[in-house]
């Protein structure tokens, strides 16, 4: 009696583009203001799921950079430092505000731009980024309580550099609590997902902020660059890679700006064998198929007791295959598509690494979508920690997998890294908790969960993952003295 | 038959975290399920109803008319499957099969002094064996909460296996009560003593016990036939019954097994929905999805 036999696969669910406004051609803001750039250069943004262009955008160079800052220097001195917190905080509850009524714009663009699910640029990140601002806003008044009796002070002009893998959720990160402890703002989208930067300036504009407050300017690493070695910013806020950090470390050396970087990772997640077996599973899949793997504080390296291990294998497996890889704006995609055919490649450059290095590799059984920047979600089992791929941030769906006996070698292996971001450990057992998470040497623990973010909680790294605090009250420490 | 397993081969049964269950299932929830996948999910759920009638108050007139229903859904629209069954007191089983059975309907019987379960063994085996000889073709049967909640696991063991072997080649579906078994842990030690001690399926309530079938509930059984099958290669089936009462909840538990059993566990082998109310509003959506426009509820029958 059993009824039809015919495969039941979801329909396709793509979310529309109808209610978005793009501009063909974007400017820079700089003091309130859209104007051409300089260097009469625009670059293209394109959508890494098709590769379709989806507008111009501007090319700051540095004589752009030094336009920017003056601007942002004098909003400082004549504006911004003048009005009262409470003025600070009502401009920032508004753009909060804002931006929420604009969500499902946002995160369409956002989608489109950088090629993550839709359902989590709607459900994630763009939510988010709105607590951020109404989290900071909160504070603008109330400083003198979170730093009672030290009259603190802002910095002055704030430069700050996002990545390619939040950009709306860094940019917020970046831009609330700056705003909220009284400096202003010269911020840099990464090159490859300048949009909804480009649309929060809208929204800025939209809000009234004085000129100058926020000034967004759009390029590649050397208009990053041109920012950090300005000689009017006082404050340097980077998330991006190790490498570029090490380089903006070099640039203001000898300088009295203040810095905070928050760079890569490779963090281990630890499944012991009294944890919740199928909860643990869900949380390897999110803690590095979230975002595509794009995430500095992916759970990349696993570590599994031994005595589960080939269970825990089976059923990540098992779960992987469910996961439906694709059109980002498809309201069941779980997997997008990489954000940049270069880092396609390098995603790629280590899978190779890891075939040839003869550790057993599986990828999900599913056809990619014939262009775009696709990559299968990957598992390498049997991993060594002096494997290539056990040691590098790979920045892609790629897991590792390593087994450990007991808790003080997993804890030897998993501080055994240059990089200290996040951790992640699995067990019923709440003193083992305890313990790992004093031990761990990482700016994060989750304890039977992961990717976990709020903005009351302050988020930063250990070791060459950065230094710093962003988010709660630590990260309005970060921008006053 | 030989007993398969006895309760020291139970494997001890993994922790289950409520707050990762939660997580989990809202994802379920967020599929978005459109067009040709949502009709052909609809009448995949109408093939996978149990259409039931459990009350003290039930009449042979009252079940006749459900039987009925149980065959003719909605005339009006053709190629419409039919229920997979209808679910019954004992005492019905008899008129309810004349009925349905020449409609390849199958007859379930609620048994073991059901819902409480508070009767001695033999009362239950009797009450078994009486729905068995009047032809029920499935057994839906109750454990022995207070048994289980005073950590009395053996008994409950060889409870479940001393009624399978009276069912003979009735289906054995093992109802947990979910409801009073009050967290996840017990939910998943309960299903995996019913899987090891021979259920066909298992099932969450009786529909008289609220919280009933809620897809955290389910989606916990569903783990445990997932393990038990990659244990053994043995498929158990899945019953959530209770509380089930619109198409869009119905389809995200099709999600749910897709997701974590596969598409072998999609037809009503072994899927089943325990509902009363879920036929009309399913069949309301099937039409709506057709037409595009809702039809008033008094084109739809209740039986």
């Amino acid at each position: 009696m059993s009824t039809e036999n015919k495969n039941w696969e979801y329909a396709d669910a793509v979310e529309g583009t109808g209610h978005i406004k793009l501009k063909e051609k974007y400017g820079l803001y700089i003091n309130g203001e859209w104007v051409a750039p300089r260097s009469k250069t625009y670059f293209s943004s394109t959508n890494p799921h098709d590769e379709a262009h989806l507008a111009e955008v501007a090319q700051a160079n540095k004589q752009d950079v030094d336009a920017a800052v003056i601007a942002a220097e004098r909003a400082y001195h004549d504006v911004w430092s003048k009005i009262t917190p409470a003025e600070r905080g009502k401009y920032i509850f508004r753009i909060a505000r804002l931006m929420q009524e604009q969500a499902k714009e946002l995160a369409v663009i956002e989608s489109l731009d950088s090629g993550k699910p839709i359902r989590e640029a709607r459900d994630i990140d763009i939510p988010l980024a709105c607590n951020h601002l109404f989290y900071y806003a909160g504070w603008a008044d109330k400083l003198d309580y979170a730093f009672p009796n030290q009259k603190k002070e802002p910095l002055g002009v704030a430069g700050q550099i996002i990545p390619w893998n939040f950009p709306l959720l860094m940019a917020a990160w970046k831009i609330a609590p700056a705003l909220a402890t009284g400096n202003t703002v010269v911020l840099k989208p990464a090159e490859t997902t300048s949009l909804t930067a480009l649309k929060l300036a809208e929204i800025i504009d939209e809000a009234g902020l004085p000129p100058g407050v926020v000034n967004i300017v759009t390029g590649f690493g050397d208009t990053g660059a041109a920012i950090v070695a300005h000689p009017k910013v006082s404050k340097v806020a980077f998330t991006g890679s190790t490498a570029v950090g090490k380089l903006i470390q070099k640039t203001i050396a000898g300088t009295d700006k203040k810095a905070t970087l928050e760079l890569g990772g490779k963090s281990a997640n630890i499944i012991f064998d009294d944890a919740p077996l199928d909860q643990a599973v869900e949380g390897i899949i999110n803690g590095i198929f979230f975002n595509q793997g794009h995430v500095c504080c992916a759970g990349s390296r696993l570590f599994v007791q031994e005595n589960i291990a080939d269970k825990v294998i089976r059923k990540l497996k098992h779960r992987m295959q469910s996961l439906q890889i694709g059109n980002p704006l498809d309201k069941n995609t779980d997997i997008g598509a990489i954000n940049s055919s270069e880092q396609l490649k390098t995603i790629n450059k280590y899978i190779d690494i890891g075939r040839k290095e003869g550790s057993e590799c599986f990828q999900v059984d599913c056809a990619l979508p014939n262009i775009g920047y696709y990559c299968k979600p990957t598992l390498f089992i049997n991993v060594a920690q002096s494997s290539v791929l056990a040691q590098e941030e790979i920045f892609g769906p790629v897991l590792t997998i390593q087994t450990f006996r007991t808790i003080d070698e997993v804890i030897q292996k998993a501080n055994n890294s240059p990089y200290g971001l996040a951790a992640g450990v699995w067990t019923d057992k709440g003193s083992k908790i305890f313990n790992l998470t004093s031990k761990l040497k990482a700016g994060v623990v989750w304890a039977n969960t992961y990717n976990k973010f709020d903005p009351a909680s302050p988020f930063g790294g250990y070791k060459e993952s950065g230094f710093g605090r962003e988010g709660g009250l630590h990260g309005l420490g970060a921008y006053l003295k | 038959m030989l007993k398969a397993y006895n309760i020291n081969d139970l494997p001890s049964s993994p922790s289950v975290d409520k707050v990762g269950v939660e997580e989990r299932v809202a994802r379920f929830q967020s599929r978005s399920i459109k067009n040709q996948a949502k009709m052909q999910g609809l009448k995949m759920v109408l093939s996978m109803i149990d259409l039931t009638t459990l009350e003290g108050k039930d009449t042979p007139g009252k079940v006749r008319q459900m039987c009925f229903k149980a065959a003719h859904l909605h005339d009006a629209y053709p190629n419409l499957p039919s229920v997979a069954a209808v679910c019954v007191y004992p005492s019905m089983v008899n008129l309810a099969k004349s009925i349905v059975g020449v409609h390849g309907i199958n007859v379930a019987s609620v048994s073991t002094a059901f819902p409480s379960g508070q009767a001695p063994l033999e009362v239950k085996l009797a009450d078994t064996k009486f729905a068995v000889e009047n032809g029920a073709d499935e057994i839906d049967m109750v454990i022995s909460r207070g048994k289980f909640l005073g950590g009395e696991y053996a008994f409950v063991f060889d409870e479940i296996a001393a009624i399978k072997e009276v069912c003979g080649r009735s289906r054995l579906k093992v109802i947990l009560e979910t409801g009073e078994l009050t967290t996840l842990d017990n939910v998943r030690k309960a299903s995996d003593i019913a899987i090891y001690a021979g259920a066909d399926f298992i099932k969450t309530s009786t529909g008289k016990i609220q919280p009933a079938a809620t897809m955290q509930v389910t989606y916990t059984m569903l783990q445990a036939i997932r393990d038990y099958y990659d244990e053994t290669g043995k498929m158990v089936g899945m019953k959530p019954a209770g509380g089930i009462s619109n198409a869009k909840l119905a389809l995200h538990n099709l999600v749910m097994v897709k997701e974590v059993l596969g598409q072998e566990w999609l037809n009503n082998e072994w899927f089943r929905f325990g509902a009363s109310s879920l036929a009309n509003d399913v069949l309301m959506q099937i039409l709506k999805t057709d037409s595009g426009v809702y039809q008033s509820s008094n084109y739809f029958t209740l039986d």
